[in-house]
């Protein structure tokens, strides 16, 4: 049950589910769901590809935590890049009073 | 795993937006309990505190802010794009699904990376300091940009 592949495909799973929900949604909220999905399915697959195959230094298998390392990094540019676009959704809010992607042609040029 | 990913599903489908949020919550925590089972217990609490604890919550206030009636009662978009979403995704889900079986990734069953919270710490802070110096400048850099934008436009209709 918990052999690598179980662990890629749920990420795979999650990445379709975010491509849909881009490709689907016109609000700017569930885009910004979209894309969380679609990060976290990135995170997953460092983990599980860092945990079941360590970087082989030499002969001996040595524990690293390169992959869990990169996700840290990761979780906290994600956090930011969260940040910055709820403040953008608040903006388009208060001068469309809407946050729907296609209603905001002002942006256009 | 069916949490994660039906969470997520509902994340992108629930009618109230409310919802969505609180099912990407919910699959957000599906993948931490994902990193508690690939034995990183580290980052999955990272994960359940920067994610659950912090942009979850911000996530909520924003549509609780935003949040307006009519989204309940709207149509969701036309069926071609609906089906267009549907074809692209099933067609990434299956190639790469298709990719993984065929490999064989599936003999890694045993997780043989031992590596604590003592190896990440002695990574951030030696070969990686500077990552993690360019990420704080960029996380204050972000934060002090987000404050801007809302406060720039609430000066505005006041002048």
């Amino acid at each position: 049950m918990n052999s690598l592949s179980d662990f890629v495909l749920v990420s795979a799973m999650l990445f379709g589910i975010g491509i849909y929900g881009l490709v689907t949604k016109r609000n700017a909220l569930r885009l910004l769901f979209a894309v969380e999905i679609m990060i976290n399915a990135a995170n997953l697959n460092f983990v599980a590809f860092g945990q079941y195959l360590p970087f082989e230094s030499g002969a001996q298998l040595a524990p690293n935590a390169l992959g869990q390392t990169f996700v840290l990094f990761s979780i906290a540019l994600a956090a930011a890049e969260a940040a910055v676009i709820l403040a953008i959704v608040v903006v388009a809010y208060r001068l469309h009073k809407d946050v729907d992607v296609s209603e905001l042609k002002s942006m256009e040029g | 795993m069916v949490v994660t990913v039906g969470s997520a599903i509902v994340a992108l489908e629930a009618r109230e937006i409310i919802y969505g949020a609180i099912g990407l919550a919910g699959s957000l925590f599906g993948v931490a309990t994902l990193f508690f089972l690939l034995n990183a217990p580290y980052v999955a609490v990272f994960q359940i505190a920067v994610y659950i604890g912090a942009v979850a919550v911000l996530i909520l206030f924003t549509v609780m802010l935003v949040r307006q009636e009519k989204w309940s009662k709207e149509l969701p978009a036309t069926s071609g794009t609906t089906l267009a979403g549907m074809v692209t995704g099933l067609a990434v889900v299956l190639a790469l699904a298709f990719a993984v079986v065929d490999t064989n990734l599936s003999q890694f069953s045993t997780v043989v990376n031992g590596a604590t919270f003592v190896d990440i710490g002695e990574l951030i802070s030696t070969g990686y300091a500077p990552i993690l110096l360019v990420l704080a400048l960029v996380l204050a850099a972000s934060v002090v940009g987000a404050l801007t934008l809302s406060r720039a436009d609430k000066e505005e209709p006041s002048q």
